[in-house]
């Protein structure tokens, strides 16, 4: 029988690879938040959340507590079933994005090989942009059951806001997939840690400014903010969400930070590759441990970077925000792609 | 427009020049900026944990003051009712009866003194009208409170401690001991 046959082993080893990567995307969201408020208290010479715990690290939990025992409102009219549909499907599109990301190389446990990638899949960052796209779906489905002129209008805002900057996101992506020919993730980190071979960022630094920009566009992070705009739509398209469903749309907004910092630390930046380390050198669970800090330390680094322009840049005017993804990025990343593809022409003849 | 201050700067209005128009270094300065700000001193004071000193001048609860013997000073003369401007300060006098003499100063005194709280903008002008040297603005913040018949002080919350019988809560009445206060600045 083929049942029998079936290693199923790597059912359970990926079974625990999910449960990980979820609850370390989780967690990590969690610090995120505590995180931000660190970080924006720091930078207006504040001291930020101090109270519950030392330096206050108890606070996620605080701010998880009384989100939770918030009274749940539901509007009579809106629409019951969509109106849960809509925190439900930004929470998990924000969670599965992270099936594809390499993590690290490889743990030898007993012999066995185990890759700490949940899905090497040939496709890779075309399902981390599909499902990145399935968590639109969250925003307009949010604002449209609502049943309010706000939420609806700020939830087109934000869903035709996403749309046009994956635009150019897309466009900057295909120049470095001409580069690495290849859309497999474990792919292009493996190539970017082949010796001789440098991160993609010096190959394509338009490219990656290009992607990040957009990055911060998709992730609803200021200066694009533009869907939840507390102080222009009030609230934008979570403004009917109370106690954990307003919870899960913020906290969705912090995974999926987490998750663009992979994308663009895997892409751009060497993934789980230490600079100047000869990981070959080392046994393969060594190597592999510290291709997990060195990734988590660039994700670390970006998710400060994403809080820092948080705290700097004042969020864009709507049309200002629509010219720059249509006439400035993607025009650029079209340019980009060009130049990259005469070049490419040129090395191989 | 003449200006007020001398720190009013001219809004510049020039076209933007190319680097502008690019965003990118001028992204970066901001960024710069808050970057700075990232490692300055806090300025926060963490309240309940520390308190920042008050002024010399600082007018806080009102205390109705006692003699070094230990007397009430007080008269009620009115005077301090009348020069307060949000009348929050209400008495009624009494006669001191023979044998009375070592707790009233005065043949007169208050039977009945009343502050409202909630009125009184603690603007010290009752303590300037007192010809007896009685009543004080001390070193203590009103007390907050949910009830609004709290903030009415009558004359048991306002009568300072006798210094002769109990120095100690006399002294920390007065507020002199506390760490938030004028006093300690010296």
């Amino acid at each position: 029988m083929t049942l029998l046959a079936f290693d199923w082993t790597i059912v359970i080893e990926k079974l625990i690879l999910v449960a990980v990567v979820v609850f370390a995307s989780l967690g990590i969201a969690l610090y995120s938040t505590w995180a931000e408020r660190k970080v924006a208290a720091f930078m207006q010479d504040r001291k930020g959340p101090n109270r519950a715990g030392p330096f206050g690290l108890l606070q996620p939990f605080a701010d998880g507590a009384k989100l939770i025992f918030k009274e749940e409102i539901i509007p009579n009219s809106s629409n019951k079933w969509l109106f849960i549909l809509g925190p439900a499907m930004a929470m998990t599109a924000a969670l599965i994005t992270s099936a594809v990301i390499p993590w690290g190389n490889y743990l030898d446990i007993g012999g066995r090989h185990i890759n700490l990638q949940i899905a090497d899949v040939n496709i890779g960052i075309l399902y981390v942009f599909g499902a990145v796209s399935i968590g639109v779906y969250g925003i307009m489905i949010g604002g449209w059951a609502s049943n309010n002129k706000f939420s609806l209008l700020s939830a087109l805002r934000g869903a035709s806001q996403a749309i046009s900057y994956e635009l150019a996101m897309g466009m900057a992506l295909i120049a470095v997939l001409m580069c690495t020919g290849t859309l497999s993730l474990k792919t292009i980190v493996d190539q970017q840690m082949a010796p001789g071979h440098l991160w993609n960022i010096c190959y394509q630094p338009l490219g990656f400014l290009i992607f990040f920009v957009c990055a911060f566009a998709e992730c609803n992070r200021t200066p694009f903010d533009l869907s939840e705009a507390e102080n222009e739509l009030n609230m934008g398209y979570h403004q009917e969400y109370s106690s954990m469903k307003l919870g899960f749309y913020l906290f969705a907004e912090y995974v999926n930070m987490f998750i663009s910092s992979a994308v663009m630390v895997t892409l751009f930046f060497g993934g789980y590759d230490v600079p100047f380390l000869n990981e070959s050198l080392l046994s393969p669970n060594v190597a592999a441990l510290i291709g997990i800090i060195a990734l988590m330390v660039k994700i670390v680094i970006f998710i400060f970077i994403f809080m820092w322009v948080r705290w700097t840049i004042p969020r864009f005017r709507y049309d200002q925000l629509m010219n720059l993804g249509w006439k400035k990025l993607l025009p650029l990343a079209l340019v980009n792609m060009l130049i990259t593809a005469v070049v490419i022409l040129l090395l191989h003849h | 427009m003449q200006s007020l201050t001398n720190r009013s700067e001219n809004v510049n209005r020039s076209p933007m020049t190319f680097a502008e128009r690019i965003y990118i270094p001028e992204i970066a300065k901001g960024m710069a900026i808050t970057l700075k700000h990232f490692f300055k001193k806090k300025v926060t004071v963490s309240y309940p944990d520390e308190t920042r000193p008050f002024s010399p001048v600082f007018r806080g609860l009102h205390v109705l003051n006692r003699d070094e013997e230990g007397r009430e000073r007080c008269t009620a003369c009115g005077l301090c009712a009348v020069a307060c401007p949000a009348e929050a300060i209400t008495m009624e006098a009494a006669e001191r009866l023979p044998g009375e003499e070592n707790l009233y100063r005065e043949e007169k005194y208050a039977a009945k003194y009343e502050i409202n709280m909630l009125r009184c903008i603690f603007c010290g002008l009752c303590e300037e009208a007192c010809p007896k040297d009685a009543i004080y603005l001390s070193e203590t913040v009103t007390p907050s409170d949910y009830a609004r018949k709290k903030f009415i002080y009558t004359k048991e919350d306002l009568l300072i401690p006798n210094p002769v019988t109990e120095p100690e809560a006399y002294k920390e009445a007065l507020g002199k001991n506390q760490p938030t206060t004028a006093g300690s600045l010296k």
